[in-house]
């Protein structure tokens, strides 16, 4: 693998008005995590909008951000092969956990059986089996937090963000989902990137960890 | 909003307006002329701005005392459940019912007969169609009441009443001076656009005024259709210059309703820095806001149940209380018409709605893939249609699609409803839509979907509810409009509202209830539906379904 590969954030700035947000210049291998650790409103989130594509227009952004060599910077989201955990699982309330996996499938698995297939494959993956018809909303926490990260990868992302997504979860379910999220993000290959305020998180992640202004920052 | 929208919304509006002028203007001001020598002119012209004004006036005070008295509480939640149905009803079929009740020969007269009164038949009294418009303000504020109150409902959540209400109670305040110290003005302020709608039709409504207003004279907008309606066409400009008279008449009332919101707000401002507690007239309060509520519940569902019983009445004389027999003959004699006047009735409504509900759905994609918020002025131009009276640029509209051949035709009257559908469906949708977790559309765009494939495969379905409840109120609109299926129907395109109107001047009471039931039905049928439906989808689907 050469050291173009994976995400490269060249000299990314965000400013809101005066205030700047957001200064980092990082390099993000297939297989590794790297941490942007920061209190809330620190900018850690505008960060991934600003890698993700949905940056609000007051805000304004330069530098450069490239995946797997290409300048992904002005692409819409959807082209972007970005994938994105939330604080929540985000799943889709009106299809079933079967549905949710399958909306994120690309559209390259053809056939009903073959997608079916994928989807019951990837939930053994995860000890969900025979989940598929299930109704999101009667799955535990740690079920949905497992789902909508299968959910994630099942677009075959290059590059995946996480937006403080166990923050939300117990102590005990925390290390698990973490361990869990990690070791799929490294198993694909693909380059991760978390956003979080937790020194644990950050630890277990094992790469580097920055500010969002781009000090490196000590555990 | 879009231009196209936009243009839907004003151009009918303007043109018809234009069509009024023009001819009220023509040959000489002729039509001026025989408009002032109509010696009914001044007591029509009090008419339609004393039951304007006070209906409007009444039915605020009592909206706002009814929050006021019971907002947060359960017995709040009662009251809501009460009012909430009526709003589907359509003005005609409530004034229908009213006049059922409260006639001299009416259920009310009838059920203290002759035991309390002594008559054996009904007495010679004007209480329908009375000189002052007394039944026409009483009729007026039943029908806008829960109007006025739906929307402050929807309006009390975004200024956080339940915290300012409790911090004034920690003050000491007592619930109506908390409530009108430190809510109303925000409140107000979302209750004016539907306040003046509310005064604007109410000075210019034709079908209730018909059925329950003044005769001789009628208020001016009935004097004008009844103008319009005349064969020989020579009362055409007397009628565009009354319809600008009426314009003018609106535009004053609003005005001075604007006058009045200032000189109030200054006496709040003046009374509240003396902080009057006023714990003490809660209790009257909220039995004065308790019966008030009781009284236009009753009076609706009592006139209402008044109509469907006429409507299977066999023999029934003065003063039974009850008919003799129980019988389904009006509704089969009457079956082939009532059937047809329905079809027409449900295409027309169908056929607005489901392009109103295009078009809002449009527009409200726009504004958020767009990234638009929305302003004040689109705001008071989705408003325009109901602030605009009908009576005014209708007749004008008319007068413009007669030589173009355009009226007459079921489709003119389903694109003249559209004008009045699309801003109630875009009022009621635009809320669920925006507040819909942008998160969801964030989360697919990374899954790689398409904007399209995330508003038809996710907004759109999650959606399914508020849309269905949109669609339901299009509907209920639709099947309400009486005078643009009037003017623009030429007489030729019937519904249920203008068959009923029409017969209300007759003495066929059975005929009448069968179509105002169906007027009634045709509704509940809609919203039973948008309730039950979504129940129904979201059966295995929790979180659809509103639990956790």
């Amino acid at each position: 693998m050469t050291l173009d590969q994976g995400l490269i954030l060249d000299g990314l700035t965000i400013t809101l008005g005066d205030r700047r947000l957001v200064a980092l210049s990082l390099a993000i291998r297939g297989g590794e995590v790297a941490t942007i650790m920061g209190a809330s409103g620190s900018g850690k989130s505008t960060a991934l909008a600003a890698i993700t594509g949905t940056l609000p227009p007051e805000f304004r952004r330069t530098g450069r951000i490239l995946l797997n060599s290409k300048d992904i910077s002005d692409r819409p989201t959807r082209l972007r092969g970005v994938g994105l955990m939330f604080q929540d699982p985000v799943l889709f309330p009106h299809l079933s956990v079967g549905g949710n996996l399958a909306f994120a499938l690309p559209a390259h698995v053809t056939g009903r059986s073959a997608r079916r297939l994928r989807i019951d494959a990837a939930l053994a993956s995860a000890g969900l089996e025979g989940l598929a018809d299930r109704d999101p909303a009667t799955l535990s926490g740690g079920q949905k937090a497992r789902v909508a990260l299968l959910r994630t990868l099942l677009a075959e992302p290059k590059a995946l963000l996480l937006d403080e997504p166990f923050s939300r979860l117990d102590a005990d379910l925390r290390a698990q989902i973490r361990r869990f999220t990690f070791d799929r993000a490294k198993a694909a290959g693909i380059s991760t990137l978390l956003v979080t305020h937790d020194v644990e998180d950050a630890r277990a992640a094992g790469g580097p960890v920055l500010s969002p202004l781009g000090e490196t920052l000590p555990l | 909003m879009p231009p196209l929208t936009l243009g839907l919304m004003t151009l009918p509006i303007a043109a018809g307006l234009a069509g009024t002028a023009l001819p009220a203007f023509g040959n000489g001001g002729a039509g001026i002329e025989k408009l002032l020598a109509w010696p009914g002119l001044p007591k029509s012209v009090a008419l339609s701005i004393g039951t304007g004004l006070v209906s409007t006036l009444l039915a605020l005070a009592l909206t706002l005392l009814i929050l006021a008295a019971f907002a947060g509480t359960p017995a709040f939640a009662r009251i809501r459940r009460g009012l909430a149905p009526l709003l589907s009803v359509p003005h005609a079929a409530a004034a229908l019912g009213l006049a059922f009740l409260i006639a001299p020969s009416g259920w009310i007269a009838r059920l203290l007969s002759p035991e309390l009164t002594g008559w054996q038949v009904p007495p010679d009294l004007l209480i329908l169609n009375d000189p002052l418009g007394l039944s026409l303000t009483l009729g007026l504020v039943a029908k806008e009441l829960p109007f006025l109150l739906l929307m402050a409902l929807a309006a009390l959540p975004q200024i956080d009443a339940d915290r300012r209400l409790t911090t004034a109670a920690t003050l000491g305040y007592g619930r109506i001076a908390a409530f009108t110290f430190t809510l109303l003005p925000d409140l107000y302020r979302q209750l004016r656009l539907p306040t003046y709608a509310v005064l604007a039709y109410g000075m210019t409504t034709v079908d209730m005024a018909l059925i329950l207003g003044p005769t001789l004279p009628p208020t001016l907008s009935a004097q004008i259709t009844l103008w319009m309606g005349e064969a020989n066409l020579t009362m055409r400009d007397t009628a565009a210059a009354g319809a600008v008279l009426q314009l003018v008449l609106a535009v004053l009332a609003i005005s001075l309703w604007r006058v009045m919101e200032i000189f109030t707000k200054r006496a709040l401002i003046a009374i509240a820095f003396t902080a009057p507690r006023l714990a003490l007239i809660d209790r009257p309060a909220a039995f004065i806001a308790r019966l008030a509520a009781l009284l236009i519940t009753g009076t609706l569902a009592f006139g209402l149940a008044g109509l469907s019983l006429w409507s299977v009445a066999g023999l029934w004389q003065f003063p039974d209380a009850w008919p003799e027999e129980i019988t389904l003959r009006t509704w089969a004699t009457a079956g082939p018409s009532l059937r047809e006047t329905s079809a027409t009735t449900l295409i027309i409504a169908t056929g607005a709605t489901l392009a109103a509900l295009a078009l809002a759905l449009a527009c409200l994609q726009a504004e958020a893939s767009l990234h638009l918020t929305p302003t004040k002025r689109a705001l008071v131009l989705l408003y325009l249609p109901l602030l605009v009276p009908q009576i005014a640029f209708l007749p004008g509209l008319q007068m413009l699609a007669l030589p173009l051949g355009l009226d007459g035709t079921v489709a003119a009257v389903m694109a003249i409803h559209l004008v009045f559908v699309l801003p109630y469906v875009f009022l009621s949708l635009s809320g669920p839509f925006r507040a819909w977790d942008g998160r969801i559309a964030t989360a697919a765009a990374t899954l790689g979907a398409s904007e399209a494939r995330i508003f038809w495969r996710l907004r759109l379905p999650m959606l399914t509810g508020p849309v269905l409840t949109a669609a339901a109120v299009g509907m209920a609109v639709s099947i309400g409009q009486y005078l643009p299926t009037l003017m623009i129907g030429g007489g030729r395109v019937e519904t249920l509202t203008t068959e009923a109107v029409a017969l209300s001047s007759g003495g066929n009471r059975r005929l009448i209830g069968a179509y105002a039931v169906l007027q009634l039905l045709l509704p509940a049928l809609a919203f039973s539906a948008a309730l039950a439906l979504p129940l129904w989808l979201w059966r295995d689907r929790r979180l659809m379904r509103g639990l956790g």
